[in-house]
């Protein structure tokens, strides 16, 4: 099957003009005939379920979180770019596309990445309406910061807390539309299903995390908002429930999954404590415009970090890529860390972390000003390492941070499967194969506020009308009896390990094979294990307790299951992907120790298709089109 | 292990909303002082699990102060003994071995338990949806740089603004009031001139219907802001008690 991208032609900076002006449009009295589920309230569900809600659609809309405000976006921290060029420093839309193209080696489509830069001003303009309390100068005008991987000041920020502030703008935008009842809201339900009949997306199934009760919601559109799959290593930045299940059974009934293995390593996370650690805390790449990289000249080096003079210091970073020095992007700054402490620089009590150190920012800056800053990132730090890094360097250690892979979507954001449309980290469609900083939280909200109304009312105007599937329909019953067969097998099984126990194992699997450095030898390793892990986890899994209420270890169960299934299907996309580019590295390929792209056979982007959870799946392949740049091996020297 | 320690823990069990609670004693194994609270609820849990005991319900996401799931009562004390840290973010280093800590849900009225440790703050949503935004919609927004806002009064609003929801303003508040949380959106949106246009209905609104959930009223014992994880200043306060008696008494509708 040849997928159809439905990118249009033309001059690249016109596309998205032309594309909306085509578009179908339904009259706002219609509007409310339509009836639209969107999952997912983070910055792309509460975006997109705003701005439908506003336009006058039935906009129904799900979250398994207790409120629309805790999805994980509120945890991102350094910032959303924009090309306003406020800075005067030679930023544009051009820039801005070429900077993310080539961030993410050339694996993104071309149309899409503009759009997205396109629309990155517009959305700061939203922000800032909203009440988006943005660091400013003292004429009151937007103050700006550096992301790695650009040489521009493009970064828009709140402190160190740019995602909350954000997402506290979309969700008072979305609580907005359900007071005026324009979108109905539904805390504390997970998705377990999609409802697809004729092959198009008709509705969800849902679990009542709170009675347990298991129904269908039926509609003419489905939105997926689900955010990203990192955790799936289970150490990793995300939050602890952030998960693959939305994505991964709309894949099991038909929809593609794009690039599984591309996959984000965050340099500077905070070290690895003890065997009972459950989660890692980033701190924020901003914090490389002031903090500098190095590790110990000496291999075994155990002074302390104050104590160890600058000559016997290397800057690795610095040395290697002086025009970016510490602002590298971050698959090659992680993948810099490591090489250093495999040949045995590392720092930290397990020899895997380097130094993230602040002495020159602050004897020239003053900490005052570093602590307005990047106060709350330093207070974090102290707070789990017990150390303080104004007084000595920040001990710091890669990490899963962001996913670029997720389901296949159609410049329209629609997946293979009509109806169902997929929106933010969920979809795989802008980063190509490394995400720069400040790039995701454009994204998501690019997706919901300015690309999904138009493409979505576009989809609906073909549906004038009909009605939703009637929820009593054979597909309906059969969905949701899949739920409720699934959620037996969780209470019947006889073992005596916790889910997540399971999920730990699956990590480390992942980590040392399908992380930062992969081989061919590994993945096929790590494809036996997780096979095997599987197995193992219906022989001596234990849910506890039944479904008939609030039950925590039936939803992490669900969750679980759902990552060993689809971290297998990670490791066969690292396999088949015989190339380096961005944050897959295949050991075999590599010039200098940089990323060896192989264009002549790969630049497509892999569409994977389900064909039963014991065969081999299908990939396709989204043959990627260069007109405007030319592909070059990446340089950050 | 050098940083092992010992724990007593009393935690209140509760099976739904309507069953009665009782304080549970347990010891759990193999602790260490760089673990969290909630790290030491999950080895106590597995722990559990594998001896076919009912876990214990208790919420959470994040882990790093964000996001504002998590909250328990830690000896009385919301988010426990220390001053700007979510539960989440507290270690057990801050413990000495042998210590004994009770672990209580948020008790409030507002706020009913549902399990356990987990409690129902949808009562903060509604609180939001009665006022706490400015009305623009998508398209609408002028150049972001037409709006020019001092520094400093964009840094004083993102002070209110930090905060995350949590509810501990209310659970450590002897009468349950939510005036930290109702002030901090409130203040925050005021300040920025974005937000004047509905600033009296945003404060009438977000007060009536805090009220209406039946949070308790304020009488300034200040309990709020010393357990406040984001220390949000008690002069949000004052200031929407300012605000609400300039709404009572501009007759605009
Ligand atoms: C620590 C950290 C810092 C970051 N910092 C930055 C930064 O500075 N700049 C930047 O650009 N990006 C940053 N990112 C990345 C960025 O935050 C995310 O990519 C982005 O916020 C994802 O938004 P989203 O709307 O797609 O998904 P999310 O915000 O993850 O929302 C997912 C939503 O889906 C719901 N959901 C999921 N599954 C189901 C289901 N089965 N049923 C019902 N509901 C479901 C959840 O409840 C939630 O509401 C950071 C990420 C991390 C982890
Ligand atoms: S004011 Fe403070 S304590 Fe109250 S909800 Fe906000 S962050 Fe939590
Ligand atoms: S778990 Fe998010 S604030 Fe504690």
């Amino acid at each position: 099957m040849i997928l159809d991208p439905r990118t249009p032609s033309g001059p690249l900076d016109q596309r998205w003009a032309k594309a909306k002006e085509e578009m179908r449009l339904v009259g706002p009295i219609n509007r409310r005939k339509f009836k639209v589920i969107i999952v997912g309230t983070g910055l792309a569900g509460a975006s997109a379920a705003a701005s439908l809600g506003q336009q006058g659609y039935d906009v129904h809309c799900f979250t398994f979180h207790d409120s629309p405000r805790r999805a994980h976006s509120i945890a991102a921290q350094g910032g959303i770019n924009a090309a306003k060029n406020y800075q005067n420093d030679g930023d544009s839309t051009w820039r801005l596309f070429y900077d993310t193209i080539k961030g993410g080696d050339f694996r993104a489509r071309e149309s899409n990445v503009y759009r997205l830069a396109q629309n990155s001003a517009n959305i700061i303009d939203q922000c800032v309406a909203q009440g988006v309390p943005f660091a400013r100068e003292y004429g009151g005008t937007l103050a700006n910061r550096t992301f790695g991987g650009v040489l521009v000041s493009r970064t828009f920020y709140a402190r160190g807390q740019t995602g909350q502030q954000l997402l506290l703008g979309a969700y008072s935008s979305l609580m907005r539309e359900v007071h005026e009842q324009r979108v109905k809201l539904y805390t504390r339900h997970e998705m377990h299903d999609l409802i697809v009949k004729d092959g198009v997306a008709q509705g969800i199934v849902t679990r009542n995390l709170m009675t347990g009760e298991v129904e269908a919601h039926t509609a003419h559109a489905v939105l997926l908002c689900t955010g990203g799959y990192t955790n799936v290593y289970y150490l990793s930045t995300t939050a602890m429930a952030s998960n693959v299940s939305a994505t991964w059974r709309a894949y099991k009934r038909g929809a593609y999954f794009g690039n599984p293995c591309y996959v984000q390593i965050h340099p500077t996370c905070i070290p690895v404590s003890g065997h009972y650690q459950s989660k890692l805390t980033l701190m924020s790449e901003s914090l490389r415009n002031v903090g500098r990289i190095w590790v110990p000249r000496t291999p075994g080096d155990k002074r302390h970090p104050n104590d160890i003079p600058e000559a016997e210091r290397i800057y690795f970073l610095e040395e290697r890529y002086p025009t970016y020095s510490n602002m590298v992007p971050r698959d090659v700054a992680s993948r810099n860390c490591k090489e250093y402490c495999d040949k045995g620089h590392g720092v930290g009590a397990s020899g895997d972390s380097v130094y993230l150190d602040f002495r020159e920012a602050i004897a020239k800056e003053g900490e005052p000003t570093i602590r307005s800053k990047y106060g709350n990132l330093f207070d974090m730090y102290h707070k789990i390492m017990g150390e303080d890094p104004y007084k000595q360097p920040m001990k710091i250690y890669p990490g899963p941070h962001y996913v670029m892979g997720g389901l296949w979507v159609d410049y329209h954001l629609m997946s293979n499967i009509p109806g169902l449309f997929v929106l933010g980290e969920a979809n795989f469609s802008d980063h190509g194969a490394n995400r720069l900083g400040a790039s995701a939280l454009m994204q998501g909200l690019s997706d919901g506020y300015f690309v999904a109304p138009y493409t979505v009312s576009n989809y609906l105007a073909n549906k004038m009308n009909t009605q939703p599937l009637s929820a009593s329909d054979d597909v309906c019953k059969e969905a949701i009896d899949n739920t409720r067969n699934l959620i037996d097998r969780f209470l019947k099984a006889k073992g005596n390990q916790s889910s997540e126990s399971f999920h730990r194992r699956l990590g480390k699997i992942l980590f040392d094979k399908v992380g930062i450095s992969r081989t061919k030898q590994g993945l096929q390793e790590a494809i036996t294990e997780i096979q095997a892990l599987r197995e193992d986890f219906w022989n001596n899994v234990r849910v506890p307790g039944d479904a008939s209420y609030v039950n925590q270890e039936l939803e992490k169960a669900g969750r679980i299951i759902d990552f060993i299934e689809f971290g297998e299907l990670m490791a066969r996309d690292a396999l088949h992907r015989e190339e380096s580019c961005g944050g897959h590295f295949r050991a075999e390929h590599q010039i200098d120790g940089e990323a060896k792209r192989d264009d002549d056979n790969f630049a497509y982007a892999a569409a994977w298709q389900f064909n039963g959870l014991d065969k081999e799946p299908t990939v396709h392949k989204d043959e990627l089109k260069f007109e405007s740049v030319k592909l070059t091996q990446r340089s950050y020297k | 292990m050098s940083n092992s320690i010992k724990l007593t823990l009393n935690i209140w069990r509760q099976a739904n909303r309507h069953a009665k609670g009782r304080f549970e004693t347990y010891q759990p194994k193999d602790l260490s002082t760089d673990m969290s609270i909630l790290e030491m609820l999950d080895s106590l849990n597995d722990e559990m699990i594998a001896a076919g005991k009912e876990p214990i319900t208790f919420e959470h996401d994040c882990r790093e102060g964000i996001c504002g799931t998590c909250g328990i009562m830690i000896n009385g004390m919301a988010h426990g003994p220390d001053r700007g840290t979510t539960t989440c973010q507290l270690y057990l280093r801050r413990f000495k071995d042998g210590d004994t800590l009770v672990l209580e849900p948020w008790r409030a009225k507002a706020f009913p338990v549902i399990k356990d440790l987990l409690v129902d703050r949808s009562a903060f949503d509604r609180i939001q949806m009665a006022g706490g935004y400015i009305s623009v919609n998508v398209g609408n927004a002028p150049e972001a740089n037409s709006i020019l806002i001092p520094k400093d009064v964009a840094l004083e609003a993102f002070d209110a603004a930090v905060c995350i929801g949590c509810g501990a303003c209310v659970a450590a508040c002897k009468n349950a009031s939510a005036m930290l949380f109702v002030s901090a959106k409130v203040g925050h949106l005021s300040l920025m001139p974005q937000g004047h246009p509905e600033r009296h209905d945003r404060a009438l609104n977000m007060i009536a219907q805090m009220d209406a959930e039946g949070f308790g009223s304020c009488t300034n014992t200040l309990e709020c802001s010393a357990a406040c994880p984001k220390e949000i200043s008690p002069k949000w306060i004052q200031r929407l008690n300012g605000e609400y008696i300039q709404a009572a008494t501009v007759t605009r509708r």
